[in-house]
């Protein structure tokens, strides 16, 4: 950072090699992590959007209270939240130097994501074997299985994301350096977090 | 490496927000939205209320989780682009299925694919069902 500035106000590219992105300064990967979000928030919003297009101008869409539990899928919404609050805690933590706590609240958020997905599988597993619901059916269920399936995709990458930084935290020590990483997580753990939010509305509210 | 981004750290640290507060506020946004969806409200003014709610929680996720309040006001820009796309997409979608009336039926007993007006008024008068060519 101090290299990169002293080359800005010297005119010379000593460090020219040395990327410093300028809308997230000293952190590239949050740059990166941000692009990816957004080219991932534009599949998603597609979903969402061919999902409303279709609905609005179908008048035999179903209730989806017929199909759908709202109160454990409001369970779930909680849990995910609960998750993106442990999350930020983590961050916390390794920004403070306290890896213990990072450590601990990584493991709540990790669990928070496996709890969620277990509840998705209860679910899906009650409308696939108990109420023969494919997503062949109608276009009920295949927009519901595709949102919620896509979604379910992303918190199970992000356990896998997070388990694996949990991992590593076990095999190197962390510092103060390492809050990066998982700032840079935590963008993507909030972002399925928000997706879900707009999905829970979406799809099981409305 | 490792100092200088420790360094940087200690030059950027931007306050922390209460994430405490931001929690309760989403928690009680929640409630409020299944006490919406719970209350016989007109269907216009529920889908409204519930949408604005949604909103609500995910700019303060995006703002206080992911730190967007706190960053560079550029960060927006990347952060902005897929709603407007979303958008167009949307409305890109919408005058072609405004031509058709699609059916679904749950139930997999029953038919798939019947056309609304096929229902209503028995045999498909051909110059409704097919949109004006050319």
């Amino acid at each position: 950072m101090s290299e990169a500035v002293a080359a800005e106000v010297h005119g010379h590219g000593a460090v020219a090699d040395q990327y410093e992105p300028s809308l997230t300064p000293g952190n590239s990967g949050k740059l990166g992590m941000w692009t990816f979000l957004a080219g991932d928030a534009m599949t998603f919003g597609a979903g969402i959007a061919a999902y409303g297009a279709l609905r609005y101008q179908n008048v035999n869409w179903p209730d989806p209270a017929d199909w759908l539990g709202i109160s454990l899928t409001a369970v779930m919404t909680f849990i995910l939240i609960c998750s993106s609050v442990t999350m930020v805690e983590a961050l916390s933590g390794i920004k403070h130097g306290n890896v213990a706590k990072m450590q601990r609240y990584l493991a709540l958020t990790v669990l928070g994501g496996i709890t969620f997905l277990g509840c998705q599988a209860y679910e899906w597993h009650h409308l696939i074997w108990g109420e023969h619901l494919s997503i062949k059916t109608s276009l009920f269920s295949a927009t519901f299985f595709i949102l919620t399936g896509f979604h379910g995709m992303h918190v199970t990458g992000g356990v896998l994301y997070l388990g694996t930084l949990l991992a590593r935290s076990f095999q190197r020590v962390f510092t103060v350096a390492d809050s990066n990483l998982i700032e840079i997580a935590g963008l993507y753990w909030h972002f399925v977090d928000l997706v879900w939010i707009l999905i829970f509305t979406f799809v099981y509210l409305i | 490496m490792a100092t200088e981004a420790a360094e940087h750290q200690a030059h950027d640290t931007h306050p922390e927000p209460n994430y405490i507060a931001i929690f309760i506020y989403l928690a009680v946004l929640t409630g409020v939205e299944l006490l919406v969806y719970a209350m016989q409200f007109p269907t216009v003014l529920k889908i409204g209320l519930l949408v604005a709610l949604a909103l609500a929680k995910a700019v303060l996720v995006a703002m206080y989780f992911m730190h967007l309040a706190m960053e560079r006001k550029g960060l927006w820009i990347i952060a902005a682009t897929p709603i407007l796309l979303v958008f167009f997409c949307y409305m890109m979608l919408r005058p072609d299925l405004s031509a058709r009336a699609w059916v679904s039926h749950p139930h997999p007993e029953q038919q798939i694919g019947v056309h609304e007006g096929q229902e209503a008024s028995g045999p498909p008068s051909s110059s409704e069902a097919s949109a004006p060519q050319s």
